[in-house]
């Protein structure tokens, strides 16, 4: 999992009817220290975050499991909302 | 998922057995200003895309969670086709991809 912040969001009329309803958002990958890192990427939304926000996601065949029994097709989803996060440095986020 | 842009199709008529009828797309990831960045691979696609659409690609396993795909030997299925990408800056800049 890794922390990102959510930047954008991506409409999609026409797409598998397992994604039907479920909400795609645009994710910036972050690293601890908070800057961006990586390519944006598109996640589905599984606990109601949104444009903004800090959050972590999952990557990979895992991310379709928090829609269980339904088998929706994604390689990534938001699966928490991250309040703060803190570094051995002291140094604390979100920045 | 990334965002994508499909650049071209693809025919092959040997093939594995579980690929045959899938309609077989060459797609190249776009930023989300549309514009074509990294190496083109080749996506089974599942919702009636056409060459020039900026979709939705699901890589790895997840791939074959789309229904049709389940047990099918592929790592990339687009699985829908892209109206909007809204980018929420600073200057709250909102784009449509091109294409």
């Amino acid at each position: 999992m890794q922390l990102a912040r959510v930047v954008g969001t991506v409409v999609a009329t026409r797409k598998d009817p397992q994604l039907d309803g479920g909400k795609l958002l645009l994710l910036q990958p972050l690293t601890p220290e908070g800057t961006s890192t990586g390519r944006p990427l598109v996640a589905v939304d599984s606990v109601g975050s949104g444009v903004g926000e800090y959050v972590f996601f999952v990557r990979g065949r895992e991310a379709s499991y928090p829609f269980l029994p339904a088998r929706v097709p994604t390689d990534a989803a938001v699966v928490g909302i991250v309040d703060s996060w803190s570094l051995a440095s002291g140094a604390v986020g979100p920045p | 998922m990334l965002l994508a842009r499909v650049i071209g199709t693809v025919v092959a008529t040997r093939k594995d057995d579980r690929l045959v009828s899938s309609k077989l797309l060459l797609v190249r990831p776009v930023d989300v200003r549309g514009k074509l960045e990294g190496q083109a691979t080749v996506a089974v696609d599942t919702v009636d895309a056409g060459v020039g659409e900026t979709v939705l690609v699901v890589n790895g396993s997840s791939a074959r969670m789309v229904a049709q795909l389940k047990d099918c030997p592929v790592d990339a299925a687009i699985v829908g086709i892209v109206d909007t990408v809204t980018v929420h800056t600073e200057s709250a800049a909102s784009s449509r991809p091109r294409g």
